[in-house]
């Protein structure tokens, strides 16, 4: 019994985690074929930084990630506790389902619809539009952890603190935000990576000279394997790790509960 | 005048009515108590009064002044909250001086409060400690310091010892009740549980469905309850259904037999309830009175609680001190004084 | 029951309106312009469709336009056998990948929800943990390993269990295990957080009842589990029929699926209308999935406070 649990979560793990793995050992590989170990080496990414247009995509990513976050976490914030701690204002319905509808939706209907929008109001297309398509379909995952935050705590806490003479914007300063202080971390960490990875809104909605990191792997990887997106992938998954096992120690919790 | 006036104050939560047409003054000093059971409208009051939820109709008066209109953190009345609510991020020193910063007491002013109140429920010292480190009789005396820090004029406590323990409960009672005569504050106490409204109140008002039932002193309410609801609330009875025989004097007459009544006032055969208590009844192995038979004993310690059998699937309870003679089954006499117990009229 | 209506304060109105702004003119306008430019017929202008509305034309010229307003793109979607293949190929690729990744993540949720309890968020923190990195690049490193000279080929060749290489890259199941490994995470949670919840003397119960390990499993734990199921299978249907990359990526040329084509009519022929007609019979296609999870969340998330 023992054994086969263990085997069950050998087997789980391996396929989570060996595609990665080999990718990111192949990035270490001299030679430039898959199937043979041409000695350990670090040429790809020597070579990286010589790539500006890549490292300039990077930039670009990140910037759009760091700004659409902040963007998606206050507008998730206020809608969270629009709908947590409002009752049922007229057309909250229609606001509940409109805000967590990009959940769901697939990723190619809400990139064809906000490119028509920004077309037909005119938006030059570029850094602005896609900070803004990315606000729109990270709000939802803000949305969803910082309501959950809210509707977790103990709505007397609020209320003890305007009790002893808090109006409400302190007693929300006071005793709120402290307590849902590491879900809006969680929150903006999400958006931060939902947007750092995505390829399909950000190619509907930005326009030339504003090419994300995925943009640019994508047109690569089109041409074939190649170490130097071997490269590139590695990185960006060592960061990714860095900044999920930096939260999971800081916020002294599980990664779990920022998924 | 009165301190705390509620006059006509009706509520509604969409379709449940969960407060209608309830009046009642709280005075200076004094401790209330709002006893019912759960839903009956008693926590809805409270928050009234402290202005986390407004009436539909009807006023809520402090000191001759009208509430309406003033948000909580404006009212000179300060709330315990049943879950505590206490602030998690801070300590127990930051939490008590909560409401003094608020209010803008200077540093040395708060400093020497939050040693008071520190001082008033005995846990000198503990300032520094976070509030996940404090046993639950510790939180329950913070919350109550914290509440008490900005010296309302009236203090509300909802639920304050139902997360404790019964002996922990108890030990709270009257230390709740020493410092409430000390402080000579207002105590407004929300509770379903009547040994607490009856050990700690001085007036109490039993609410059922939104509406108060009666109002009084804790012995009122116990002995001479205005309704067959308050007495079956209050207390343990035996609630005997019969009706009324006026002939040679006052009688009801119940499944099991005429008992002599002194205080009855209805007319002839009208159906009445007459609510006895455990303890109004006297048991004896022989003499005059209601022949029954011991069909089961529970030792109580101070007293033993017996069911009598008195009729077919009719039992009454008795409650007393050396019930520890009987046996089961054994025969006995129910002596029920004429002025024992409350008799209600049955609605026809 | 009847939500209560209630009058907003000034400042309550002012929390509100900036997410409501943003999604009333971010999401759905645009969502409500698709539905209109689905109507429309594709121009080579710029915007590439006919007619567009602007508030200049005033009442009458929006009503004079909109009488141009057709169903063709419509129609011509239904003839048209490249969609007809692409949205029956999307709902059969999503839907064995969904139930292939059903039986992968079963036991191994199970197995992680029954370890010891320290070890369990450790172990589903790190079972969801490749969510947090790239998809592109998760799917990429397919790629190298499916390849007919990648490294599942070569290693069976070397093992002698082949003698040639399979086909499986630029194939339907490349798409498949492409799927089924980048959605996994999301179909792990909700079935762990379902089998974790169970109260274990539950199991004790039925076991003392006469129950045979099996029996506990298909009558108690299997059953109990079932909100987690359906949550799991509809968080990975749902995207799973959209899927561009994965397709793109690891799908052959004759890999049609709904959102590689809408994609390529957008991009490659710029036939606006009939990419936004695609995208609303998508939409029509998961409205039954769709108003099915939103139901399970508004009952999650909803509950009367």
């Amino acid at each position: 019994m023992r054994f086969a649990r263990s085997l069950v979560l050998l087997l789980g793990f391996a396929f989570l985690y060996g595609p990665i793995l080999i990718l990111a050992a192949m990035s270490f590989n001299a030679s430039k074929l898959v199937t043979v170990w041409g000695g350990f080496s670090t040429k790809w990414y020597v070579a990286l930084l010589d790539d500006a247009a890549t490292l300039n995509a990077a930039k670009i990513s990140l910037s759009v990630a760091a700004l659409s976050a902040a963007i998606a976490t206050l507008l998730g914030l206020a809608a969270a506790v629009a709908l947590a701690r409002f009752g049922g204002f007229r057309t909250r319905g229609l606001f509940f389902g409109a805000v967590h509808a990009p959940l769901v939706l697939p990723e190619v209907v809400l990139g064809l619809a906000l490119l028509s929008a920004f077309v037909a109001f005119g938006f030059e297309r570029g850094f602005v539009t896609l900070v803004i398509a990315h606000a729109t379909f990270t709000m939802c995952f803000t949305s969803v952890v910082l309501l959950a935050a809210l509707r977790g705590l103990d709505p007397s806490q609020e209320e003890a603190a305007m009790d002893l003479g808090a109006t409400p914007m302190r007693a929300f300063a006071l005793v709120v935000l402290p307590a849902i202080a590491p879900s809006l971390a969680s929150a903006f960490l999400l958006a931060f990576t939902l947007s750092l990875d995505d390829l399909v809104i950000a190619s509907f909605t930005t326009g030339p000279g504003a090419t994300t990191l995925p943009m640019r792997i994508y047109s690569q990887v089109r041409l074939g394997v190649t170490p130097e997106v071997n490269a590139i992938s590695t990185l960006l998954l060592a960061f990714v790790g860095i900044i999920l096992a930096i939260s999971a120690l800081a916020l002294n919790r599980p990664a779990r509960d920022l998924a | 005048m009165p301190l705390l006036s509620v006059e006509h104050a009706s509520k509604r939560f969409g379709a449940v009515v969960a407060l209608d047409d309830v009046s009642l003054t709280v005075d200076s000093g004094e401790f209330f108590a709002l006893l019912g059971p759960s839903g009956c409208g008693k926590t809805t009051l409270m928050r009234l009064v402290a202005g986390f939820e407004t009436p539909d109709s009807g006023r809520v008066t402090l000191a001759g002044q009208d509430l309406a209109g003033a948000p909580p953190h404006r009212r000179p009345v300060n709330m315990m909250f049943q879950s505590y609510a206490l602030f998690p991020h801070l300590n127990v020193f930051d939490n008590i001086a909560f409401g003094l910063r608020r209010q803008g007491a200077s540093r040395v002013a708060i400093q020497s409060r939050v040693a008071e109140l520190l001082d008033i429920v005995q846990m000198q010292n503990l300032g520094a400690r976070r509030i996940e480190q404090l046993s639950g009789g510790q939180r329950q005396r913070v919350a109550l310091a914290r509440a008490l820090a900005p010296g309302p004029s009236l203090l509300l406590l909802d639920e304050p010892l139902a997360a404790l323990d019964r002996k922990l409960r108890e030990e709270m009672q009257f230390q709740l009740k020493d410092i409430q005569r000390r402080l000579k504050t207002s105590f407004v106490i929300v509770t379903h549980d009547q040994d607490e409204a009856l050990a700690l109140a001085d007036r109490i008002a039993v609410m059922r469905a939104g509406k108060i039932e009666q109002i009084g002193s804790p012995p009122e309410i116990y002995e001479r309850p205005a309704s067959r609801f308050v007495a079956g609330f209050v207390g343990a009875t035996n609630m005997i259904e019969g009706f009324v025989a006026r002939d040679d004097g006052g009688w009801f007459v119940a499944p099991f037999g005429r008992l002599k009544r002194a205080d009855c006032a209805l007319r002839d055969g009208a159906r009445a309830a007459l609510s006895l208590r455990p303890e109004q009844i006297v048991v004896a192995r022989d003499g005059e009175g209601v022949p029954g038979v011991v069909e089961d004993i529970a030792f109580r310690g101070e007293t033993t609680q017996l069911r009598i059998g008195v009729a077919a699937r009719q039992a009454l309870r008795v409650s007393c001190t050396n019930g520890n003679r009987f046996s089961l089954g054994e025969p006995v006499r129910l002596m029920i004084a004429p002025d024992a117990g409350v008799l209600f009229a049955e609605a026809e | 029951m009847s939500v209560p209506r209630k009058k907003l304060s000034g400042g309550q109105r002012a929390v509100l309106a900036a997410p409501y702004l943003w999604i009333v003119v971010f999401f759905l306008a645009p969502m409500a312009l698709i539905a209109k430019i689905s109507l429309s017929h594709p121009a080579e202008t710029r915007p590439p469709y006919e007619p567009t509305f602007s508030i200049d034309d005033g009442l009458a010229g929006v009503l004079a336009k909109a009488r141009t307003l057709g169903f063709d793109a419509y129609r011509a979607l239904a003839d048209d056998r490249l969609y007809l293949d692409s949205y029956l190929t999307s709902l059969l690729i999503a839907g064995v990948s969904t139930a292939i990744m059903l039986m992968i993540a079963y036991p191994f949720a199970l197995t992680m929800a029954r370890a010891p309890r320290r070890l369990r968020s450790l172990l589903i923190g790190l079972a969801v943990a490749p969510f947090w990195t790239s998809f592109l690049i998760r799917v990429y490193a397919w790629i190298a390993l499916l390849k007919d000279e990648g490294l599942i080929n070569h290693a069976l060749m070397a093992l002698h269990i082949i003698d040639a290489p399979l086909s499986i890259y630029a194939t339907n199941g490349a798409v498949v295990i492409g799927i089924v490994y980048s959605y996994l995470p999301f179909m792990l949670l909700p079935l762990y957080s379902a089998l974790e919840r169970q109260d274990p003397a539950l199991r004790e119960a039925a076991a003392d009842l006469g129950a045979s390990p099996l029996q506990v499993f298909w009558r108690v734990t299997l059953p109990l589990s079932r909100p987690g199921v359906i949550a799991g299978c509809l968080l990975v249907f749902i995207p799973a029929v959209g899927e561009f990359v994965i397709p793109d990526l690891l799908g052959g040329s004759e890999t049609l699926m709904i959102g590689r084509t809408l994609w390529n009519d957008f991009f490659a022929n710029r036939d606006w209308p009939a990419a936004s007609a695609a995208a609303i019979i998508l939409l029509a296609l998961l409205i039954g999935p769709l108003l099915v999870a939103e139901r399970a969340r508004l009952r999650a998330e909803e509950e009367p406070s």
